[in-house]
């Protein structure tokens, strides 16, 4: 509950930030500051929990430990991504304070829709952590391509906030009840012949609209144009951060109040995880641009998380929270070394290797644990979601297609490896990257490896 | 303790290898030294008893994964005999060339040593898995970086081939594991948990895990990729390749099929043994039209790794000893006919077969070599590829298989021609009028001479002496 708050705050204090501080070093430093507090915060949280047991809070948020623990790991994540970003963050426009602001607000609506038990709260979770982010995506004014990302977005999601409204209103009709944990609301969900038709279309309007946060296809038309439009400095925050922590709020209501009528809409997520693999694997191919590439490898990444919310077990749970993570991390670790390139094509990183062997190897690492090879993180992530799915034991073919999936996105992270170390070239920077930029990278794939060989650390 | 050393050295050896400036070779060939003698020690100390080396520590508890390894075959001693021979002879050959990115070059060979060591060590599918995985990474990019022009795309291919399977394969090894009843990833577990499953399930299931096997083989069909890689690849990688990574699928197969999936196996038995002997046809008529001495060698290489797949199929005792014998004899002539070709480019500066002969008044020591190795890869007796061919043939023909008899005698097509094929490059290479009469070919230097004789000298002593290989895997 800390952290929500805090993180409210937090977004506050940074937009005054922006008129006590001229120079830009200063607001930087209190962003990264405030993501200090705010981890700290987190980890407070996470200690009350786990001494004291859930609480509830307003008969609206639940936090329990695994809630408490995903708060600490992804607010850690955004704290790389701070520390990885920020300058270029500043550099972005001549709103810096504002766009940390912004963050600080969206982080606060990770944090409700991690611990929602009632609806209601869900739906400002999700306006909380959309509304930013179409500011965050048209931020850079003086580039076409930034407003436009921002409008698509803008008028992609308010249709799926109003599919997301309707969804949430007939449940309630079918109810009589927002609080997903009452008993008035799971006893519609007890056996798929009761269920009345409303609660039906209730649950498939939900799986659309998560469906359409979490870029999933076919709902996923919005993603290669928005993360490609949108300044680079915030892609990655968008894609990592934001994503996975929708896949919670969708794993919590679907496993805590719809898991035991799991018949009814597993079929509707098999197909959905068929297509986004399916598209995300095989579009991504076909693109030029290592940006782009890595916007359709968030939709097919997004393909395999969506095996957590089709298996309905406890397996499911650890899956999210390391593939959340793993994929997180590496998929940082990527935009951090393409943000530093001049040309964003696969030719751009040609000879990287040779120039700038620590961006080189770094970047390798976090392709790897993207691909799944064993010892990253990657691998483990992707052998747990897979693991859910098995042990499900229905439909196994959908495990079988997946890891064909994987192998063909194979070829495109690879492509950037071939690229950068067996090409010749002279892969040009932006700017050199300084001592300490090369030492969060090189942590940052250290992490991946260690959770590659002992994923349990995470997992609670 | 001991077999955590065997992976270890090599990573050890390797880190160092990569942070070296000069004389990188030291640090992998020292560390690859060191692991053949720890390999030796622990081969006689199996040997001496037959008493298994396992260790087994707690990895994962909450997936039942255990970080656990162990000798406990004649197979595995084998296997890992042949990888610390192999690693530190071909540095020795190396010594004196001058290779550009030498620290990269040797750090990933040693990494890509401990990758293999793991393999053949594991006795957790989850290990296994990770290791097989991991011995394929350094491989691809040696292969991609050093090597002829179109490397990139061969190796690339490669690895997709292979990559697919292992994922199959870990598919194939979820769905085992979600059936042991004790939920471990423990060899023994994964035993008991295959065999009580379904014969149809077993069915489908076999090729779920056999693909990953037949790509890295390679079996007929899949075996595509090969020529090309082993072309395309420098020559020390492609001894890698051929001498060890092959090794892993029939190694594999023994271990992580025949005995998890004996219905299965038992289903597809004939299928299985006409593609391999298909193979061994196919591949031998095409070796003898070669031209390029490295893709004669390769398809050679099919040939005889057919045979060993059909033999492993045919289920008997005799068979499996002589697949395994085998296995550690064709690692070695292998290894001494890619060295061969390797000297070979070094003095001319080409594959070409029509480019080169007469070398033999030239360079007496070198003729002795090929000959002597070319004739132990056509497996004439008195050297070590006679003995595990002539069980391996016992073996295919005792086979339940209604098709015994065709399956031998068609297999037995494949020796003939494999004599044709290998005479024929004896001669093009060595005899015959010099071709290039400019070309002054220096006979082998003295650290090549050794290594060489090291080779000739297993070669006769275990074709002489074949009883150390017999007991080792009864």
């Amino acid at each position: 509950m800390n952290a929500i708050v805090i993180s409210a705050l937090l977004g506050v204090v940074m937009m005054f930030a922006g008129l006590l501080f001229k120079d830009s070093k200063q607001v930087q430093w209190a962003a990264l500051i405030g993501i200090m507090i705010l981890m700290g915060a987190t980890i407070f949280d996470n200690q009350i929990i786990s001494t004291q047991g859930s609480k509830t809070y307003f008969n609206m948020i639940e936090l329990n430990s695994f809630t408490s623990w995903f708060n600490v790991l992804i607010t850690f994540c955004a704290m790389l991504y701070f520390f990885l970003f920020h300058k270029q963050i500043a550099l972005v426009g001549r709103n810096e304070a504002e766009y940390f602001a912004l963050m600080f607000f969206i982080l606060s609506g990770v944090f409700l829709l991690s611990s929602y038990s009632n609806l209601l709260i869900l739906f400002i979770g999700i306006e909380i952590l959309s509304i930013p982010q179409y500011i965050l995506a048209g931020s850079d004014k003086a580039n076409v391509k930034s407003t436009e990302a921002s409008l698509k977005y803008f008028l992609m999601g308010s249709f799926s906030t109003g599919i997301l409204l309707m969804g949430i209103t007939l449940l309630y009709g079918a109810t009589g009840s927002f609080d997903i944990m009452s008993d008035k609301f799971t006893a519609q969900f007890i056996q798929v012949d009761s269920m009345s038709s409303l609660a039906i279309v209730g649950i498939l309007l939900m799986v659309v609209s998560f469906g359409f946060k979490v870029s999933a296809a076919p709902m996923h038309f919005w993603t290669p144009d928005v993360y490609d439009g949108t300044p680079t400095a915030f892609t990655p925050f968008m894609a990592t951060i934001v994503k996975v922590s929708v896949f919670v709020a969708f794993i919590r209501l679907f496993h805590f109040s719809f898991g035991s009528v799991s018949h009814a809409w597993q079929v509707t997520i098999v197909s959905m995880i068929a297509l986004t693999l399916l598209i995300g694997n095989v579009t991504a191919v076909y693109q030029t641009s290592v940006k782009r590439m890595m916007a359709y490898s968030s939709i097919a990444q997004a393909g395999f998380m969506l095996f957590a919310i089709f298996a309905v077990n406890a397996t499911s749970w650890k899956a999210i929270t390391l593939y959340s993570v793993s994929y997180t991390l590496a998929s940082l670790g990527v935009f951090a070394v393409l943000i530093k390139m001049k040309d964003y094509t696969f030719d751009g990183f040609n000879g990287l290797a040779k120039k700038h062997p620590v961006l080189a190897i770094t970047a390798t690492i976090c392709l790897f644990s993207l691909a799944g090879i064993p010892l990253t993180g990657g691998f483990f992530a992707k052998y747990y979601v897979l693991m859910a799915a098995v042990e499900q034991g229905s439909m196994l073919w959908i495990v079988v297609f997946a890891v064909l999936m994987a192998a063909i996105s194979v070829y495109y992270y690879f492509r950037v490896i071939m690229s950068m170390f067996f090409k010749q070239g002279d892969a040009e920077l932006i700017e050199q990257p300084t001592t300490i930029e090369k030492t969060l990278l090189i942590i940052n794939a250290a992490m991946i490896i260690a959770l590659g060989i002992l994923p349990s650390v995470i997992m609670k | 303790m001991l077999l955590i050393i065997l992976i270890l050295v090599p990573i050890f050896g390797g880190l160092v290898s990569f942070l070296s400036k000069n004389n990188s070779q030291l640090p992998a060939l020292g560390a690859s030294l060191f692991t053949l003698a720890a390999t030796l020690f622990s081969a006689f100390t199996y040997y001496n008893g037959h008493t298994p080396i396992a260790i087994d520590l707690t990895w994962i508890p909450s997936l039942g994964a255990n970080f656990s390894l162990n000798i406990n075959s004649g197979l595995q001693v084998l296997m890992l005999a042949l990888t610390a021979i192999v690693f530190p002879l071909v540095y020795l050959f190396l010594n004196n060339k001058e290779l550009e990115n030498k620290s990269t070059f040797y750090g990933l060979m040693s990494l890509a040593q401990a990758g293999l060591m793991g393999v053949f060590l594991a006795n957790d599918a989850l290990v296994f898995y990770i290791f097989w995985e991991l011995a394929l990474i350094p491989v691809y990019f040696l292969s991609s970086m050093f090597g002829g022009e179109n490397r990139i795309k061969v190796t690339f291919k490669f690895f997709v081939y292979t990559f697919v399977g292992s994922l199959l394969l870990l598919v194939a090894f979820l769905i085992i594991y979600n059936h042991t009843s004790n939920h471990s990833f423990a060899w023994t577990s994964f035993v008991e948990s295959g065999k009580s499953m379904s014969g149809s399930m077993q069915n489908w299931m076999f090729w779920l895990v056999f693909l990953a096997f037949a790509i890295k083989m390679p079996m007929f069909p899949f075996h595509t990729w090969q020529p090309d890689a082993y072309e395309q690849s420098s020559t020390p990688v492609t001894i890698v390749l051929s001498a060890i990574m092959v090794k892993m699928g029939l190694f594999a197969v023994i271990k992580w099929l025949l005995p998890i999936l004996p219905l299965g196996v038992l289903h597809w038995t004939n299928l299985v043994t006409i593609l391999s002997i298909i193979g061994i046809i196919y591949a031998s008529c095409l070796a003898i039209v070669q031209t390029n001495i490295k893709r004669l060698i390769a398809y050679s290489s099919i040939a005889h790794i057919g045979l060993m797949i059909a033999t492993l199929f045919a289920q008997n005792q005799l068979g499996t000893q002589g697949v395994a014998i085998q296995m550690f004899n064709h690692g070695i002539n292998i290894m001494g006919l890619w060295l061969i070709v390797l000297a070979i480019e070094k003095r001319l500066g080409t594959q070409n077969l029509n480019e080169m002969g007469g070398i033999a008044k030239l360079a007496p020591k070198f003729t002795i070599a090929l000959v002597l190795i070319s004739l132990a890869n056509i497996a004439l007796p008195l050297t070590n590829g006679f003995i595990g061919e002539f069980m391996m043939f016992n073996g295919l023909f005792q086979s339940t298989s209604p098709y015994h008899i065709a399956f031998t005698v068609v297999a037995g097509l494949g020796v003939i021609l494999a004599a044709v094929y290998t005479l024929g490059m004896i001669q093009k290479v060595a005899f015959g009028e010099l071709k290039n009469s400019q070309v002054v070919f220096a006979d082998l230097s003295i650290n090549e001479w050794i290594v060489l004789i090291i080779i000739m000298g297993i070669i006769l002593w275990l074709g002489f002496y074949p009883n150390v290989l017999m007991s080792l895997v009864s």
